[in-house]
C-alpha cells in the first residue's frame, strides 16, 4: 500500500511539473500541450474506440512476432551454449543481429514483403531473435557445472538431464532473455508501425505517425504515454509471476 | 514396507581401483594428477582419502564416480568396469549442489525417478531418508532457507535415497563451522551404522579422517600417489575429541610430515 502511494505521488509530481511548465514556460501549446489537453485527446480516442482498436492491432502483432521470436530464439540460445563451435557461429550471428538496430530491417522488409503484415512481423521477429539467443546462451553457460555433475551421478543423462536440470537451472536466465526479447520486440514493432504504412490495421505506431503529420502534439504525447503504460503492464502481467516464482525458490530479489 | 526392505537390504559394494593414472593437459604443460594408483575397498568399508591439496584425491573420486575417465588403468565396481556415472556411485560435494528450483523433498526425490518405483514408493523412500538425516520438518523448505549444515544433511539424504552401491564424499564438511561439523561426524556414523554403505570420503582434515574412517589412505602430491595406509580399529561411534582419535591423528600427521619432506 505504501509502495503504491509513493509511486502515485511520484507520477503526480511529474504531471504537476509538466503542468507548471506549460503555465510558466510560455511555450506554444502546439509544441507543449498541457496535461489536460492530452487527457482530453486520450478520453476522446477511448470513447470513439480508435485507441482501443489501435492497441489491439499493435498487441496482436507484438504477441505473434514475439512468440515466434522466442520460439526460434530460446532453442537456438540453448544450442549455442553447448559448444564453442556454435558460439562462434550462431552466437556471432545473433550478436550481429542484436547490434543492428531493428529500424535497419525496414527497407529490406519493405522490398521483400511490400506494405504488408508480413513485413511488420518480419521486423519484429528479426528484432527479437538475436537478443533472446544472446541472453539465453549467456545464461545457460553460467549455470554452475556442478548441477549437471551431480545429476549425472544420479543417473540423469541426455534428455532427462536437459529437462530436469539444465532447463530449470537456467530459468533465471531464460526469464531475463525473454524480458530482453520483449523489450526489443516492442521497439521493433513501433519502428515498423511508424515507417510501414499499411491498410490492414492501424496500430499505435500509426497513430503516433499521423499525430506528427497533423502536428497534433496532444495525440503524439498521448500515444507515447499509452505505449509506456502498455509496456509496463505487459511486463507485470507476463514476467512478474515468473520472477516471483524464481525469487521465492532461489532466495533472490531482495537487496538489503 | 516391502520396498523399503528391498532397498535397505541391498548389499554394499566392492570397489577396485587398478593402476589408475591421470594427466591434466593444458596448452602449455601436462601435469600428472595421479600416478599408478591402486586401491581396493571392501563392502561396507568407510575409507578416508587424506592428503594435502593437489594430491589428486578429488580427481581420484571423480574417476571412481565415472565423471572423469582415467588416462591409464581402470576402476571396477562390483567387478564391472566403470565407464560412466551410471547412478550407482553417488557423490556428495563440498558445496551441497542442491537444486534451488526444488524444495528439500524434491531434491531427495530427484534420484528416485529412474528406479522403476511408483510415486507412493518414491515418496515413502524420500520421507524415510529425510527422517534419517533429521530434516523431516524442513521438507518443504527451499535451499536458500537452509543453514550450511542442513544443506549437507539434505545432500546426504539425496545421495542415500536412491540406494547407491558406493557413497563418494568430496570434502563434504570443509565449509562448515566446527560445532556443526562435529554433530555431523556423529550423525554420519549413526547413519552409516544403519545403512552400511561403502563410503569413500576425501578430506584434508587429519582428525576428521581418524574419527570417521575404518581405514585412512594417505596420498602425496605431484604426482598424486598413495603412500601409506592406516587401519583404525576404534569402537564406534567415535567422538573426535577423545584421546584415542587424537593419538591416531598424531601418528598420521607425523607420517604426512615425513611425506612432505620426501617430496620437497
Amino acid at each position: 500500500m505504501q509502495r503504491i502511494l509513493i509511486t502515485s505521488a511520484f507520477f503526480a509530481a511529474l504531471i504537476a511539473l509538466w503542468k507548471a511548465g506549460t503555465v510558466v514556460g510560455g511555450w506554444s501549446p502546439v509544441l507543449l500541450p498541457p496535461p489536460e489537453a492530452v487527457a482530453e485527446y486520450l478520453w476522446g480516442a477511448l470513447k470513439d474506440g480508435s485507441l482501443l482498436e489501435a492497441s489491439l492491432v499493435t498487441l496482436k502483432r507484438l504477441l505473434i512476432g514475439y512468440a515466434i521470436g522466442v520460439l526460434i530464439g530460446l532453442p537456438l540460445g540453448l544450442v549455442t551454449s553447448t559448444s564453442e563451435i556454435f558460439q562462434d557461429t550462431i552466437g556471432a550471428l545473433a550478436l550481429g543481429l542484436q547490434t543492428l538496430p531493428s529500424v535497419c530491417w525496414i527497407p529490406l522488409a519493405l522490398l521483400w514483403f511490400g506494405q504488408t503484415e508480413s513485413a511488420m512481423l518480419f521486423v519484429v521477429i528479426m528484432g527479437t531473435v538475436g537478443s533472446v539467443v544472446i541472453a539465453t546462451s549467456t545464461g545457460a553457460r553460467s549455470i554452475p557445472p556442478i548441477y549437471a555433475r551431480v545429476a549425472r551421478t544420479m543417473g540423469s543423462e541426455g534428455l532427462d538431464k536437459w529437462t530436469r536440470v539444465i532447463l530449470p537451472a537456467s530459468l533465471p536466465f531464460l526469464v531475463t532473455g525473454m524480458k530482453q526479447g520483449w523489450a526489443f520486440a516492442w521497439r521493433s514493432l513501433m519502428a515498423a508501425e511508424i515507417y510501414v504504412t499499411i491498410l490492414t490495421g492501424f496500430g499505435l505506431g500509426h497513430l503516433l505517425h499521423y499525430g506528427r503529420e497533423l502536428s497534433a502534439m496532444d495525440q503524439v504525447i498521448g500515444i507515447m504515454l499509452v505505449i509506456i503504460v502498455i509496456g509496463l503492464l505487459a511486463d507485470k502481467a507476463l514476467f512478474a509471476p515468473w520472477e516471483r516464482f524464481m525469487h521465492r525458490r532461489w532466495g533472490t530479489g531482495v537487496v538489503k | 514396507m516391502s520396498t523399503m526392505d528391498a532397498l535397505v537390504a541391498a548389499p554394499a559394494a566392492k570397489l577396485a581401483v587398478e593402476h589408475v593414472s591421470k594427466w591434466y593437459r593444458t596448452t602449455r604443460a601436462s601435469v600428472q594428477a595421479l600416478d599408478d594408483v591402486d586401491l581396493a575397498v571392501n563392502e561396507g568399508e568407510f575409507v578416508c582419502l587424506l592428503g594435502p591439496s593437489g594430491c589428486g584425491k578429488s580427481t581420484l573420486l571423480d574417476i571412481i564416480a565415472g565423471l572423469t575417465p582415467p588416462d591409464g588403468g581402470r576402476v571396477l565396481a562390483d567387478d564391472v568396469l566403470v565407464q560412466g556415472p551410471g547412478g550407482r556411485r553417488l557423490v556428495m560435494f563440498q558445496e551441497s549442489a542442491l537444486f534451488p528450483w526444488l524444495n528439500v523433498f524434491g531434491n531427495v526425490m530427484f534420484g528416485l525417478r529412474r528406479l522403476g518405483l511408483n510415486a507412493a514408493q518414491r515418496r515413502e523412500i524420500a520421507e524415510y531418508h529425510l527422517n534419517l538425516v533429521g530434516l523431516a520438518k524442513f521438507k518443504k523448505a527451499y535451499v536458500h532457507e537452509l543453514s550450511g549444515g542442513m544443506k549437507q544433511r539434505a545432500a546426504l539424504a539425496r545421495s542415500l535415497a536412491p540406494d547407491p552401491r558406493v557413497l563418494l564424499m568430496d570434502e563434504p564438511f570443509a565449509a562448515l563451522d566446527g560445532l556443526t561439523r562435529e554433530q555431523l561426524y556423529f550423525d554420519l556414523q549413526g547413519i552409516w551404522g544403519r545403512r552400511k554403505k561403502t563410503i569413500i570420503l576425501v578430506t584434508h582434515n587429519v582428525r576428521e579422517a581418524a574419527c570417521l574412517g575404518d581405514r585412512v589412505v594417505l596420498m602425496s602430491p605431484s604426482p598424486g600417489r598413495i603412500r601409506e595406509e592406516f587401519a583404525i580399529d576404534l569402537p564406534r561411534p567415535r567422538d573426535i575429541n577423545t584421546a584415542e582419535v587424537a593419538a591416531i591423528a598424531q601418528r598420521i600427521t607425523s607420517a604426512l610430515r615425513g611425506l612432505s619432506c620426501n617430496v620437497s
